[in-house]
């Protein structure tokens, strides 16, 4: 009997301290002090990742073979807006891309123009924080051949990316660093397997990042604000998961 | 005390950066899987090949609702309702995410903090396991400890082990510091092997690794494989531990825990 007892408050107490380490670890991971010391991490990762590749490196391509039969829609499935609405009615004829902020000549362009403009055709694996992976074929114009034209001034360090959707009653946005606006695969797509991008996976245009998880690649994209810092945008920390969820700026794991 | 009096120092049982690996190394290992748990509660399909995703087939998957919770491997669905999928959080609340709060990292759902509790462990754990892995070669704690005799790898000798442990005999009396075959083999898979799987196929999920490295991530064929691999592996290092703690009870736990802390002496044999 002495010894039942002795067992289960061994038990309990066990039980007890693993609860204790479970709140332990709640409270911490709760107070903003010791998420900066675990950020410390993601920093690591960033600056081991860029200084492994020749910053220039392609994430991989693939072939019609490799496609996901159907390419996941997630976040915003419809911006739902009536303008959105009213422009999706008429293929998007009206749309147009604001290129504002610190660049030498701001200037907008229609869906045609960047249709016109020479095309990059990628069939990439786009990878979810969540887990999952999709292989869908993007077409679109390279963003440095926008930014050639806007020209960038020597203060401009991101692209903010501004969209028609809103989570939660917050618009979209996300953010890059030049490194990623001049690579090569870095494009605003417009096509996804070949046909107009449908509007669950962001049409008319989305921004294609190669070499970050999906919640990087912006879609229903209206707007590329080219800023010395992200400290004025949204919450300040570079996009719309960034502030809500506290996901992490750069997504390149 | 009057022992250590004794005008040779004994060699130890287990030497310091043995010690101190194991227990960081175990620590880690505890965080990460939590954390991993919280992640995976995310998306918990796992799959094989490149992608994957809702419309594509899982090989396991988690279902959850408001009334069952199951958990899905090929065909075989086994119901966890309590357990998997569908649980009681600490206000009796119905939850289902698939792993429940006591076994992740924040205990709620958090992905974000998941990661970074998970991307801060995996740095000590790998910067660590790489210092211990080379430090053992060369302290010799690989080859005095750990290398497996010519004799060792007969099958009569691989046979004699397995009857020895399932008779729970494990060790040749005052000789607790020579390892058995089994043993060996264990702690040679676990740690050149399945730890560093862990690694690389943690790092082929990453998509700036897949341009860095490529073939990382077609060595395993797939983002998709890797992941199913990661998740495969965390479940084999949950057995070991389980073999671990087993053979720990069997084999005196307070003792054998104390030793792991303070070093132990060796007995038998001098230091090689």
């Amino acid at each position: 009997m002495r010894k039942l007892l002795t067992r289960r408050s061994l038990i309990t107490s066990a039980a007890l301290g693993a609860g204790s380490l479970l709140s332990g670890c709640d409270a911490l991971s709760r107070s903003p002090a010791f998420q900066n010391i675990l950020g410390s991490a993601e920093d690591a990762n960033f600056l081991v990742q860029r200084a492994l590749g020749d910053r220039m490196e392609l994430a991989s391509e693939y072939t019609i073979a490799d496609l996901s039969p159907k390419f996941r829609a997630n976040g915003t499935r419809d911006p739902g807006t009536s303008d959105y609405t009213a422009s999706a009615a008429q293929g998007f004829a009206d749309w147009q891309l604001r290129l504002t902020g610190l660049f030498a000549r701001p200037q907008n362009f229609s869906l045609s123009a960047l249709q016109s403009m020479p095309q990059r055709t990628q069939i990439t694996r786009h990878d979810c924080v969540e887990g999952w992976s999709a292989i869908g074929q993007w077409t679109g114009a390279p963003l440095k051949l926008l930014l050639d034209l806007a020209q960038l001034q020597d203060k401009a360090k991101f692209l903010v990316f501004h969209c028609a959707d809103k989570l939660g009653g917050r618009p979209y946005y996300e953010s890059i660093d030049l490194l990623d606006a001049f690579h090569p695969q870095t494009i605003m797509a417009h096509r996804l397997n070949g046909e107009a991008i449908p509007i669950g996976n962001g049409a008319p245009l989305r921004l294609r990042v190669e070499r970050q998880l999906g919640y990087k690649h912006a879609k229903y994209v209206t707007g590329i604000e080219a800023v010395a810092t992200l400290d004025h945008i949204g919450s300040g920390k570079g996009g719309y998961w960034e502030d809500v969820a506290n996901y992490e700026w750069y997504a390149g794991i | 005390m009057k022992m250590t009096e004794t005008p040779k120092r004994k060699p130890l049982r287990h030497r310091l950066t043995t010690r101190l690996w194991h227990w960081i190394n175990a620590l880690c290992l505890l965080v990460l899987i939590m954390s991993g748990l919280t992640i995976f509660n995310a998306h918990p399909r796992l799959y094989w090949g490149e992608y994957g995703a809702n419309g594509d087939y899982a090989w396991a998957a988690v279902g959850s609702s408001q009334t069952l919770g199951y958990v899905r491997i090929g065909e075989t669905k086994i119901e966890t309702t309590g357990f998997i999928g569908n649980w009681r959080d600490n206000d009796g609340k119905i939850q289902t995410w698939a792993f429940p709060g006591w076994a992740t990292i924040p205990s709620y759902y958090s992905l974000a903090e998941g990661r970074r509790w998970h991307f801060f462990f995996a740095w000590i754990f790998s910067v660590g396991l790489g210092f211990f892995m080379i430090r053992s070669l060369f302290n010799r704690h690989v080859q005095r400890d750990l290398h497996i005799t010519r004799a060792e790898w007969r099958p009569s000798h691989i046979w004699r082990d397995i009857k020895n442990h399932m008779r729970l005999r494990f060790h040749a009396p005052g000789a607790v510091s020579i390892y058995n075959i089994l043993q060996k083999l264990s702690y040679i898979g676990v740690i050149f092997v399945l730890l560093p799987l862990m690694i690389f196929s943690g790092l082929a999920m990453s998509p700036a690794m897949d341009a860095n490295w490529p073939w990382l991530t077609d060595l395993f064929g797939g983002r998709q494989s890797a992941r199913s691999i990661h998740f495969i592996g965390m479940f084999l290092l949950v057995l070991f531990f389980i073999v671990h703690m087993l053979a720990l009870l069997f084999a005196g736990p307070i003792k054998q825990t104390w030793e792991m802390i303070i070093g132990g002496e060796r007995e038998g044999g001098s230091n090689a």
